[in-house]
């Protein structure tokens, strides 16, 4: 129990996918505006990854390795990812339409976030067992959202802020993010993975 | 090779067969954002945002095919309502905002032709055929709807003069926005 506890730790708050790994930056960066949107784009990406973790090692275990045939590990990683990604899009639509349009093209770019194929690889590079696997998805999808989420909190900020025209945008958004960065690395040390 | 290419297809069609089942299961009637911006329009049918009434505009704006300003009677509340709901940055409102003003029907010219009663979005004029015609002033909406229908022009907007039993408090002002090219430019970078 108190391994599960560690993973899920390790994985929200020690080794955070966005600020310590560094993956996921293109939806961290351009879904990061509205507080609303963030949370939105957080439960999607929850549940995608979570999904996907779970599915790719299954497909992995008992198809993959099975047959011998490891080496197509990323393409079929890929094709499970589009495919749940693909079912969460249709799931909003009917649940929620009006995130659906306001997500927008960042929803199916959920296939290409590169935290999905990351935490569906590092299972196996970490050889999880399928309860490890899952929760390390959920861990690493609630780390993202978390991170999501407050940064969005703070875009929001900062947006109405006085800030000094050569740091508009962009620039005082990715300082923002560096800061944060800064702040998660105190929890290194925390869970020793 | 051969089980590598089987296997692909074989978790291709049954991840096909999967998703073909849910767009069926999960299968979108209708569409729900018109009704929701609808929702939120004044109702008053009016026709100045240019088009047959609440419900058109609101399937065009679900369509992303107009701006969200255009709503007269709504003015800043429903403007800023539906920047919040579809997302968007709010705009400044289309046509500037005129000071609230009441229909006025002069009495010796009215000769109680009805027309401006059908014309009314909110049946704020009461009146029969030959009789002279009135405006129920907390009615109406000040949409100047009633003007082009007239045969004799006996119809004026009056302003609503702000004296003790009409004041109220200003609206909170919107929050400054000072960075909204700085907003685009981010999503290039993104």
């Amino acid at each position: 129990m108190t391994e599960y506890a560690l993973i899920l730790i390790g994985t929200v708050l020690v080794n955070n996918f966005v600020l310590v790994k560094f993956l996921g930056l293109c939806p961290f960066m351009g879904v990061s505006k509205k507080l609303e949107t963030a949370a939105g784009m957080g439960l999607a990406t929850t549940f995608v990854l979570t999904l996907s973790s779970v599915t790719s090692w299954l497909v992995n275990h008992y198809l993959l390795v099975p047959l011998g045939i490891e080496y197509l590990r990323i393409i079929a990683f890929i094709l499970v990812i589009a495919a749940v990604v693909q079912f969460t899009e249709t799931l909003m639509r009917k649940t929620s339409p009006v995130l659906y349009q306001v997500l927008g093209i960042f929803l199916p770019l959920i296939t290409t976030n590169c935290a999905v194929l990351g935490v569906a690889l590092l299972n196996l590079q970490s050889e999880h067992t399928l309860v490890e696997a899952t929760l390390y998805g959920f861990g690493a999808a609630l780390g993202f959202s978390l991170v999501l989420t407050l940064f969005a909190a703070m875009r929001e900020r900062v947006a109405v802020g006085d800030v000094p025209e050569p740091f508009q945008g962009s620039a005082i958004a990715l300082i923002t993010a560096g800061l944060m960065s800064l702040a998660f690395m105190g929890f290194a040390g925390l869970v020793s993975n | 090779m051969f089980t590598a290419i089987l296997a692909m297809t074989l978790l291709a069609a049954v991840l096909g067969l999967l998703l073909g089942y849910s767009a069926i299961r999960f299968r979108v009637e209708g569409n729900p954002i018109a009704d929701q911006i609808d929702a939120l329009l004044p109702q008053t049918q009016c026709g100045q945002c240019g088009h047959p009434g609440c419900r058109p505009y609101a399937e065009a704006l679900a369509r992303g095919e107009d701006e969200i300003n255009k709503c007269v009677p709504g003015g800043e509340t429903t403007l800023l309502a539906l920047a919040d709901l579809l997302g968007r940055d709010p705009v400044a409102l289309e046509v500037e905002e005129k000071p609230p003003a009441v229909a006025l029907i002069d009495e010796q010219t009215c000769i109680g032709c009805t027309l401006c009663l059908q014309a009314c979005p909110v049946d704020a004029i009461v009146g029969a055929a030959k009789q002279l015609h009135g405006v129920i002033a907390s009615e109406c909406t000040g949409c100047e709807l009633c003007l082009p229908p007239c045969p004799v022009e006996c119809i004026r907007m009056v302003p609503v003069v702000t004296d003790i039993a009409h004041w109220r408090w200003p609206y909170p002002r919107p929050v400054p926005r000072h960075h909204q090219d700085a907003h685009a430019s981010q999503r290039e970078a993104a």
